[in-house]
């Protein structure tokens, strides 16, 4: 019983953790590729503003605002995958 | 405790009355105005009023048990822990200087903003469901739990406090200058009045009372931002939400900019602080080092924010780990609306002062027709502004004008030439982003010392009367000491911030994040990391700003956390290395708090 209660437990972390290092790939990509290749961007434009600066004040923001959201949707379904939930 | 089931079901209710009275006193106001009540009188009244209703609810909300004072009963609902965490969040920084910030600042500004934001995602995936887990009343609790010992306790109160309170001292300088502005009084009496406000709100109730004071103060804050945007844009024909249509304005300023001679240095300088002229193109990446710039703030500020205890703590108050993941994921979607507003309000702003077809227009205009405008009387006798025709040619230009960043938010409705009732609104406004941040700081630092210093080392044996009495004490000695520091006015309102959030980062991120993410991560190593990298930055701070020694590899005194963060995760690694791996208790303690499930490490009283 602990022995599969220990497995379970890890096997929920491990699901766990490659969630985390998903979200953080992506949090990088808006958070500093995008940012440092504003000037290439701006050559590209949306709805009127440059691309490059459209990110750095909207885009990003928003990117990071749906990360988060997307992570508990996935993590709360981890949880419950393996009874850790509360 | 019934009172306390009946008002958490009834939140809906009760913030909604509250809110709909707020529109409805700010149309009072209105119509007051309107009615001939002067300038100076709804000023002082928006003030007053909202200070007083955020008294009586931390009056309400008084406590004496533990629970309640450290962590609001851990029975905050994630929406309203996500507007707490907002309020506690949006300091009188981000209310007053972020959008001058990006009018001053152009691209590399925005790095604020990025980073800003993004912490959040740190602070969802790293820190707030575990720290949650863990049960902890502070964050140097859980450092002293997880790694055992009085010293790693003692190190993490040590940079909780230097942080914050570098911290503090920029937020009630902020209440003070808005405090002052709004009921013409001096500076310095406005430090001590934004003061006695920020204690009526936390002395009494600690967490409890601050939680449901921030919520009311986010409403009034985000209100507050939004409605002059919202205003002046419908003025200035970007329709009723700008945040998708100022594409336009940041192409026609990019155009001015080489028109009005952008960049020319000023011929003669300020005969005070604090003002400055605009020298940075709106939108312009891509020069020598800016992206290296960028990102090197980005990570500064991002890391800062995961480690900040005034907003992990924040995370505590929740019923559950889900709740308090689904509450960091609130408290970004309410920061977000303020903080993708900003870079419209810069740009709006920054067109109306500049472009010549516009009636609002300074730049290019005789001298001495501009001297005559209301709003440019009243901030330059706050020594907020300042103008001189250097080169007496009877024109303003670009270079004579000087003005604190600060002004872009406090100044606008006025510049927009909006009633004067927005004006007091923003005011207001500002008020509460600086006093609901301050709240959440002076209460993590008297709580770090009250719980983690004077209870768990100094007299365990202390009853719950007495540790709340200590508490209670500290605060006070704390908030009156933040405030004399505030009224010497040592440095501008963001660069204190920036340091908070570098002191916090060097120190305290690696030692929290390995402590869940690293089983191997010991006792030795902890106390290594935090004192190394608090120390390693600390010193190129003081190395870079105060003794005029070489920046190194570009980075100045705002990112000293890209000094301290490498030094204090090597030292972690190396000395948990070298030394005994922690024991099975430990390890277990590990495993137990990366589940939800099951009950909190640290006992409910402890």
């Amino acid at each position: 019983m602990s022995d599969s209660n220990s497995e379970n437990r890890e096997r929920h972390w491990e699901k766990t953790r490659s969630l985390t290092i998903l979200v953080l790939v992506i949090w990088a990509i808006f958070a500093f590729v995008i940012p440092a290749y504003a000037k290439e961007l701006n050559e590209m434009s949306f709805i009127g503003f440059p691309l490059g600066y459209y990110f750095c004040v909207q885009g990003s923001l928003a990117a990071f605002v749906v990360l988060i959201f997307f992570q508990n949707y996935r993590q709360d379904a981890i949880d419950d995958e393996f009874g850790l939930s509360e | 405790m019934k009172t306390e089931s009946s008002f958490l079901d009834n939140l809906p209710k009760v913030y909604g009355i509250y809110t709909g009275g707020f529109i409805a006193f700010v149309i009072l106001m209105a119509i007051l105005e309107q009615m001939g009540v002067s300038a100076a009188t709804i000023g002082i009244l928006f003030v007053a009023f909202t200070i007083v209703i955020y008294a009586t609810i931390g009056w309400l909300s008084r406590t004496m048990e533990v629970g309640a004072y450290y962590v609001a009963g851990r029975s905050v609902p994630a929406l309203y822990n996500g507007m707490a965490t907002a309020a506690d969040w949006m300091s009188g920084a981000s209310f007053v200087a972020l959008a001058g910030g990006i009018y001053f600042g152009g691209y590399g500004y925005l790095a604020f903003v990025v980073g800003w934001t993004g912490g959040y995602v740190l602070v969802n995936s790293l820190m707030a469901p575990y720290l949650r887990k863990f049960g902890c009343y502070t964050v140097p609790d859980f450092i002293g739990t997880r790694y055992g010992g009085n010293l790693a306790r003692f190190c993490a109160v040590v940079i909780l406090v230097v942080a914050s309170f570098t911290y503090v001292t920029a937020q009630i300088n902020a209440s003070g200058t808005i405090a002052a502005r709004a009921l013409q009084i001096p500076f310095s009496y406005g430090v001590w009045f934004g003061l006695a406000g920020i204690l009526l709100c936390s002395m009494l109730g600690g967490m409890r009372a601050v939680t449901w004071t921030q919520v009311a103060q986010y409403i009034v804050l985000i209100i507050a931002y939004l409605v002059p945007v919202i205003w002046m844009s419908n003025k200035q024909g970007f329709g009723l939400i700008p945040h998708f249509s100022y594409g336009d304005a940041v192409a026609r300023i990019q155009e001015l900019e080489p028109l009005l001679g952008l960049g020319t240095a000023a011929m003669e300088s300020a005969p005070f602080g604090g003002v400055k002229i605009l020298t940075t193109p709106h939108n312009a990446p891509g020069g020598p080092g800016a992206s290296w710039q960028f990102i090197t703030l980005a990570i500064c500020m991002m890391a800062g924010t995961a480690s900040l205890p005034h907003i992990l703590m924040r995370y505590f108050t929740t019923p559950s780990v889900r709740d308090a993941r689904r509450s960091v994921a609130f408290s970004l979607l309410f920061i977000f609306l303020l903080y993708f507003t900003a870079p419209a309000l810069a740009t709006l702003t920054k067109l109306q002062l500049l472009d010549p077809n516009l009636a609002t227009s300074i730049i290019g205009k005789p001298f001495a027709d501009v001297m005559a405008l209301d709003w440019v009387q009243n901030w330059s006798s706050v020594k907020m502004l300042w103008l001189s025709d250097s080169n007496g040619d009877g024109i303003l230009q670009l270079n004579e004008f000087f003005m604190r960043s600060g002004i872009v938010v406090l100044a606008t409705p006025e510049i927009a030439g909006l009633p004067y009732v927005i004006s007091g609104l923003v005011a207001a406004g500002g008020m509460a982003a600086a006093m609901s941040t301050a709240d959440g700081l002076l209460l993590a630092i008297a709580n770090a010392l009250s719980h983690d210093l004077y209870y768990k080392i100094i007299d365990p044996a202390a009853d719950t009367k007495k540790r709340l009495l200590v508490a209670r004490a500290l605060l006070i000695i704390i908030g009156a000491g933040a405030a004399m520091i505030a009224t010497l006015q040592l440095t501008t309102i963001l660069g204190a911030v920036a340091w908070a959030f570098c002191f916090a980062a060097s120190g305290l991120f690696f030692p929290l994040v390995l402590g869940v993410w690293w089983k191997r991560a010991n006792r030795a190593g902890a106390i290594a990391g935090m004192v190394i990298g608090f120390a390693a930055g600390t010193y190129y701070l003081v190395h870079v700003k105060f003794l005029g020694g070489e920046p190194w590899m570009d980075l100045n005194h705002l990112r000293f956390a890209i000094i301290g963060m490498p030094a204090s995760l090597i030292a972690m690694i190396v000395v948990s290395l070298a030394t005994p791996e922690p024991d099975a208790e430990m390890q277990a303690m590990v495993d137990e708090l990366r589940v939800p499930s099951g009950k909190a490490i640290l006992s409910e009283e402890h």
